[in-house]
């Protein structure tokens, strides 16, 4: 017993070496005081000095975050109700188009969005066309999460509130929202995390005068892998996990509130 | 007037009638019940009445006024949910101080009228509770309290006694006698429960496949069933097919399938065809060679009994080969000490026992 315990645990202990290690050596020589991500020669704060007055990546940082902010906000509006719908009406077309985007994947939905952009839209590629492009993949997640949270609730609960006097507006308001709320909020900051990150998307909705933090960093490293690009990969990586934990404590609240 | 009426209501689903055309009043302060086993159309026609769902035929009047194009919202009624429907993100207080919320009740006032109804309902201890901590029966009050603290003209209850252990609901059920005698709000109640029905009511309709069976108060629904459902479906009952053979001497004869002869009251004619009811209550079980005044006797053999406490039941098989069910109580003091298999006989009067039509 105790023997196949234990290596369990070193299964377990090596799939996470795997998993986290690459991301650990990123950090580390983000802070190694060298050019070359050789050897590690000294701590230095330096990289994230020159990273703060690289303004290309100052831009790109601001796009990714006008972006992420932008898309979450309105994936999570539009989602929130793809999930109310989903759940209240028992459709069964709408959850296959709410949810395709997810599972697609992301080299179709770039192209075809590039090709609806420039060819039906003839929409010139920048800011606006890369929000709707992370908007259209970013709802589906929301709607997910959103339905998740229904779906254990008693129906009865929002005819009851009706019964006792409130409208459609006030059980909203007053019942269903603060029910699905952990839901709405996991869904945002899932949201914001997915559109931060983007990369395939992006890279073919963008154009040609539009950088994200993503295209940056690609960029930069097709001449090599500067300890710059660590340092940034780093604040993202910061970010990300932030972003995680936090939805992941709403997410706990979700499984709590049931029942 | 009465206060609720329906008229020629009918609902629909897929061409099937879940309610045909049912027509009814009830009449202000009532504790009115529809009663009949699921899929009969009482839930159907509670939530038409609560706004719900809405009618393909006839009429809801309340007050003489229709409700049709009124949403539940507006509708002066509360119902009270099966699964008691309670909102789990609000306190015990601030789940029966809904309804005042919505109706824009003074919050001074609506802190008053919430915590006298708690009162009323024993569970003021509780007001800042939350419903996953209270147990089955307290949800059930809480449901009640926010259901009623409104003042509404009318309380919709669907099955509320339905998820409570049998000790709980005798209990409840005093208490929903007390409080509707208390607040004077007519009540529509919907179960699927005899007993139930039979002990809360003041009238009882007896539903059947949308159709409304019977409708009176318990004592006419028990002792005077109107065909085969509802003497069937209302307590146990003894129900043999029978012809009306010859009138004599202010009784009439009757051919009982399986039983041969026997006297029973009835204002039908010879000739008619129907039903011969009679309850275990009403059936005497007496020795095989016993003498009895009784016209109806017939021998048979003890078959199995259940001893359920204050009752015993008896199967007997008559040598016809029907088995007939008896009832008797404990406490009686010539209760015969039988064993299964004993020789005896079955005996009531000439005035016990209904004639039905099918």
């Amino acid at each position: 017993m105790r023997e196949a315990r234990t290596g369990l645990w070193a299964a377990a202990l090596l799939v996470y070496l795997f998993l986290y290690l690459p991301l650990a050596v990123v950090v580390v020589y983000s802070f190694n005081d060298s050019r070359l991500n050789a050897e590690w020669v000294g701590f230095t704060w330096r990289w994230y000095r020159v990273l703060l007055a690289d303004e290309g990546m100052l831009h790109a940082a601001v796009n990714s975050i006008l972006i992420a902010l932008g898309a979450s906000l309105v994936a999570t509006v539009l989602g929130t109700m793809a999930g109310l719908a989903i759940h209240r009406y028992h459709l069964r077309v709408l959850p296959i188009l709410v949810i395709t985007p997810v599972a697609m994947p992301e080299i179709l939905l770039g192209v075809s969005l590039l090709l609806f952009f420039i060819q039906v839209l003839h929409l010139t590629l920048g800011l606006v066309s890369v929000l709707i492009a992370h908007i259209t993949f970013c709802v589906g997640f929301v709607a997910i999460v959103v339905r998740a949270r229904l779906a254990g609730m008693d129906e009865s609960i929002f005819e009851a509130a009706r019964d006792l006097g409130a409208t459609p507006w006030q059980v909203f308001r007053r019942v269903t929202l603060p029910l699905i709320l952990p839901a709405v909020i996991a869904g945002a900051l899932m949201s914001f995390t997915l559109s931060i990150d983007d990369f395939v998307i992006t890279f073919f909705t963008a154009g040609v005068g539009v950088s994200t933090l993503p295209l940056q960093i690609y960029s930069m490293i097709k001449i090599a892998v500067t300890p710059e690009v660590n340092a940034v990969s780093t604040l993202l990586m910061l970010l990300t996990l932030a972003m995680i934990l936090l939805a992941a404590r709403f997410d706990r609240t979700v499984l709590r509130g049931r029942g | 007037m009465a206060l609720l009426e329906l008229r020629h209501l009918t609902r629909r689903f897929g061409g099937i009638a879940a309610v045909d055309d049912v027509s009814l009043g009830i009449e202000a302060g009532e504790f009115f019940t529809l009663l009949g086993p699921s899929g009969c159309g009482k839930t159907t026609i509670l939530r038409m009445v609560a706004g719900f769902d809405l009618p393909d035929g006839g009429a809801i009047l309340l007050d003489g006024h229709s409700l049709a194009d009124i949403p539940p919202e507006k509708r002066p009624l509360h119902t009270v949910f099966q699964s008691y429907a309670l909102f789990p993100h609000l306190s015990v207080a601030d789940n029966v101080g809904f309804p005042l919320r919505m109706a824009r009740v003074p919050a001074a006032e609506a802190r008053r009228r919430v915590a006298d109804m708690l009162d009323t309902v024993h569970l003021a201890d509780k007001a800042d509770a939350y419903p996953h901590e209270l147990s089955g029966g307290q949800k059930q009050r809480v449901a009640l309290a926010r259901g009623l603290v409104g003042k509404p003209r009318l309380l919709l209850l669907d099955e509320p006694l339905g998820a409570l252990d049998h000790k709980l609901r005798s209990a409840m059920q005093s208490e929903l006698i007390a409080l509707q005698r208390n607040v004077g709000i007519t009540f529509i109640f919907v179960t699927h429960s005899q007993p139930e029905a039979l002990a809360l009511s003041h009238r009882i309709a007896v539903m059947n496949a949308g159709r409304i069976e019977q409708l009176g108060t318990p004592a006419e629904i028990y002792g005077h069933p109107r065909n085969r459902f509802v003497a069937d479906f209302i307590g146990d009952i003894n129900l043999f097919d029978a012809e009306i053979v010859e009138r004599a001497q202010g009784t009439l004869q009757f051919a009982v399938a399986g039983l041969g002869h026997i006297v029973a009251p009835t204002v039908d004619s010879p000739g008619r065809r129907g039903v011969f009811a009679i309850r275990p209550e009403q059936v005497h079980i007496i020795a095989a060679d016993a003498p009895t005044e009784l016209p109806n006797r017939f021998p048979g053999t003890l078959r199995e009994f259940l001893y359920v406490g204050d009752v015993t039941t008896y199967q007997v098989e008559l040598d016809s080969g029907v088995r007939i069910q008896a009832l008797l109580p404990n406490a009686a003091p010539a209760r015969p000490q039988l064993a299964a298999g004993a020789r005896v006989a079955v005996a009531w009067a000439g005035d016990a026992g209904l004639f039905l039509h099918d």
